[in-house]
């Protein structure tokens, strides 16, 4: 089939699905880096003209990186479930969309639920290069996934939140500082996540450690992770080291996965060393990712078919076909921290916010977004203010929060804790209902259901700091 | 000196002095205080200008002294630099390097923080120079819009066995002038980064000291010799580090 479409008397043609999903693609920095990016407005229109012809079914037929080559494309094909995909089998891409929203406005959350077995990122990719940002908003809105461990991430009507607690040093008097204010936030309930300085074992094990006492201590209905590479984690694990979550980074092609240093095998292996713990109360989710548009161009694996660079956010929705398949409590996509050769200004990252978050909940992913971005990129907080409300009006599973915005270890900013209770109560959310019930058992929400803003002397506050000061 | 600190009253005390996080900043509403949010505005705002105020190029021949080289990568401004991060690790067209044969060249980047080359760059090339007796030094060498592998065509170019880029690091809040050296053992064009040896976070009084970072590359610099190479081989195999 000729993909062409003539546009104001110019033809345009698309002769492999690579470039056609490429040039369809919203504009971002990262694809004219990788040189697949349209070459002009009207030729990302036209793509998108084409795009929206293209039957649903054919991203079963044809692939954008090669089934032989690529295990990643070996797990999304092998297992793809044909009798999910029946319902919408036989629309196009254009027509898929309209589906999606038909169902949207129609409040018909176990349709839109039910698909995700049977689709494939590609699929998923496809339609969001033909959704306006009210779209993705619309849509992950009323898309549920539910994920448990000892909290519940993803009920209607709630916005997790990840307490981020960096230090430089992983020094553990400053980690468990940051602990206690975002515990104070009313932060922490999808996870308590350290990235730790170094990936040393003792160092993984020392940290998980660290937070399980906290959580012990206080009887917190909430997991800890530390999030060291995942062979890290399994020394962790054969040391009979607390873990709640293994972490691990993962993108869109074997290629890239292996620069992180990760196969499937290695993935599985860990998922079920933390399953056999047992350490979940209210569910068995034992896994985190994270992803980020870019980080298989970074790592100079973003060729597909025909050795054509694959756009960003096509390989960005296949990095969550490795989460899905480990049934992960968490995943999030790190939306502004690559920088911006990725995603340049505030547009783009706004834009990869909403992608991502509407490809990762329609393939049934407890998705998060990190909003954040870098010093050199072209954001600043009125972006991550604009990004965190429509991800909060999308139904977004958890945002991640650090002390003043200010990450001191990984050097960029993410949201404060206070921004997350502004998307709170700007947007009537509430925490995951575990997490909930701890607060007002500590004496930390008001009447309205709000986390009280505590003198460092008032009771609940002194019964936290007291511990970290003994 | 301040008074201590009363640590009874103030149950944040100790825990505040054991990060440079911003906890306990208190609120206005669900929202910072006017104070909190202007505090990370300034931050954030010196971190901006570092990565946008270009190099003094003229001030740092200066401080440098003696003959000192230029380059300038293929990226002709500031917006492609940061977009296309390929074209700065290429020369621009038509740039000229004398081959030296010296054992090492020295690259002044900008970086993503001209203003840590221009701050840092004097003081820690002298630091350098003093522990550097058994090799010969090529003219260090000025680079601008400049990415670090910029330094492995400066390298071949000049001739040389090993090149330190000292670069200015991507700017974060707390740290708009810290300094990273890169050492690529044999350097040509095509080097991976799993190659190279970093040195990071050279920034005194807050980070490490020029004496410190420079007693620590020289000592890489030693170590690459005897291996024959530089970046993960010699992390793993090579001679104990002094702590930096």
């Amino acid at each position: 089939m000729r993909r062409t479409v003539t546009l104001g008397g110019h033809t345009y043609e698309f002769p492999t699905l690579v470039e056609l999903m490429a040039k369809a693609t919203p504009p971002r920095s990262g694809d004219v880096l990788a040189g697949c990016a349209a070459g002009s407005a009207a030729e990302r229109v036209a793509a998108q003209t084409v795009l929206a012809d293209l039957p649903l079914a054919t991203f079963l037929d044809e692939q954008v990186v090669g089934y032989d080559e690529d295990d990643v494309t070996r797990l999304i094909l092998d297992t793809h479930d044909a009798a999910a995909f029946a319902p919408v089998a036989s629309l196009t891409v254009g027509e898929f969309r309209d589906r999606l929203l038909a169902w949207t406005a129609a409040g018909d959350e176990a349709a839109l639920s039910a698909l995700a077995p049977g689709l494939t990122p590609e699929m998923v990719a496809a339609t969001s290069k033909l959704m306006r940002n009210a779209d993705l908003v619309a849509v992950g809105r009323r898309t549920r996934v539910v994920t448990a461990l000892r909290s519940t991430i993803g009920l209607p009507g709630r916005l997790a939140s990840r307490l981020q607690p960096n230090h430089p040093t992983d020094d553990p008097v400053g980690v468990t500082a940051s602990i206690l204010d975002g515990l104070l936030h009313g932060s922490g309930d999808a996870v308590i996540g350290i990235n730790p300085a170094t990936d040393s074992p003792a160092r993984t094990v020392a940290l998980l450690e660290l937070v399980d006492a906290v959580i012990t201590r206080y009887e917190i209905p909430t997991q800890s992770c530390v999030l060291a590479h995942v062979t890290t984690t399994l020394r962790a694990l054969e040391q009979g080291a607390p873990v709640d979550l293994v972490f691990q980074s993962v993108a869109g092609t074997q290629g890239a996965n292996r620069g992180f240093g990760v196969t499937l095998g290695l993935l599985a292996e860990a998922r079920a060393g933390a399953l056999e713990l047992g350490r979940g109360t209210v569910g068995d989710n034992v896994t985190y990712f994270e992803t980020g548009q870019g980080s298989a161009l970074s790592a100079g694996a973003h060729l597909g078919i025909g050795g054509r660079p694959v756009d960003q956010q096509t390989l960005e929705a296949r990095a969550y076909a490795v989460a899905r398949h480990f049934d992960p409590l968490l995943v999030n996509t790190v939306v502004g921290f690559i920088g911006p050769e990725y995603l340049y200004d505030g547009k783009q990252v706004l834009r990869a916010g909403l992608e991502d978050h509407f490809c990762g909940k329609l393939l049934g992913l407890p998705m998060g977004v990190d909003v954040c971005y870098t010093n050199h990129a072209e954001v600043d907080e009125d972006d991550t203010d604009s990004l965190m409300l429509l991800l909060g009006a999308a139904g977004c599973s958890f945002l991640i929060a650090v002390p003043g915005a200010d990450d001191v270890m990984l050097h960029y900013q993410s949201l404060a804790f206070s921004d997350v209770l502004t998307a709170r109560s700007v947007l009537g959310l509430r925490p995951a209902p575990e997490f909930e019930a701890w607060l007002a058992r500590m004496d930390l929400l008001d009447d309205g259901g709000r986390v009280r803003e505590l003198a460092p002397d008032a009771p609940a506050a002194r019964a936290l700091l007291a511990a970290a000061s003994s | 000196m301040s008074a201590p600190e009363r640590v009874g009253d103030d149950p944040w005390a100790v825990l505040r002095s054991a990060t440079r996080a911003r906890v306990a900043l208190g609120r206005a509403g669900d929202a910072l205080p006017t104070s909190r949010e202007l505090e990370f505005r300034a931050a954030h705002a010196a971190a901006r200008d570092a990565v946008h105020s270009p190099l003094d190029v003229g001030a740092l021949r200066a401080a440098l002294g003696g003959e000192v080289l230029a380059v300038a990568s293929a990226a002709p401004d500031r917006a492609t630099y940061l977009q296309r991060p390929d074209l700065g690790r290429v020369p621009a067209e038509g740039t000229a390097l004398p081959h030296t044969g010296a054992d090492l060249a020295l690259v002044l980047a900008d970086g993503l923080s001209p203003r840590a080359v221009q701050e840092h760059g004097p003081g820690l090339v002298a630091a350098l120079r003093e522990r550097l007796g058994g090799w010969s030094v090529a003219p260090p060498v000025v680079a601008t819009q400049a990415r670090v592998a910029l330094g492995d065509a400066v390298g071949e170019a000049l001739g040389v066995r090993a090149v330190l880029v000292l670069v200015g690091e991507r700017p974060g809040l707390s740290s708009a002038d810290s300094l990273g050296v890169y050492l690529t053992w044999d350097p040509r064009p095509g080097r991976a980064d799993s190659e190279r040896n970093c040195v990071s976070n050279v920034r005194p009084p807050h980070g490490l000291s020029y004496a410190q970072a420079a007693d620590t590359v020289a000592a890489l610099l030693s170590a690459a010799r005897e291996l024959g190479a530089s970046g993960v081989a010699l992390k793993d195999e090579g001679p104990a580090l002094p702590a930096g």
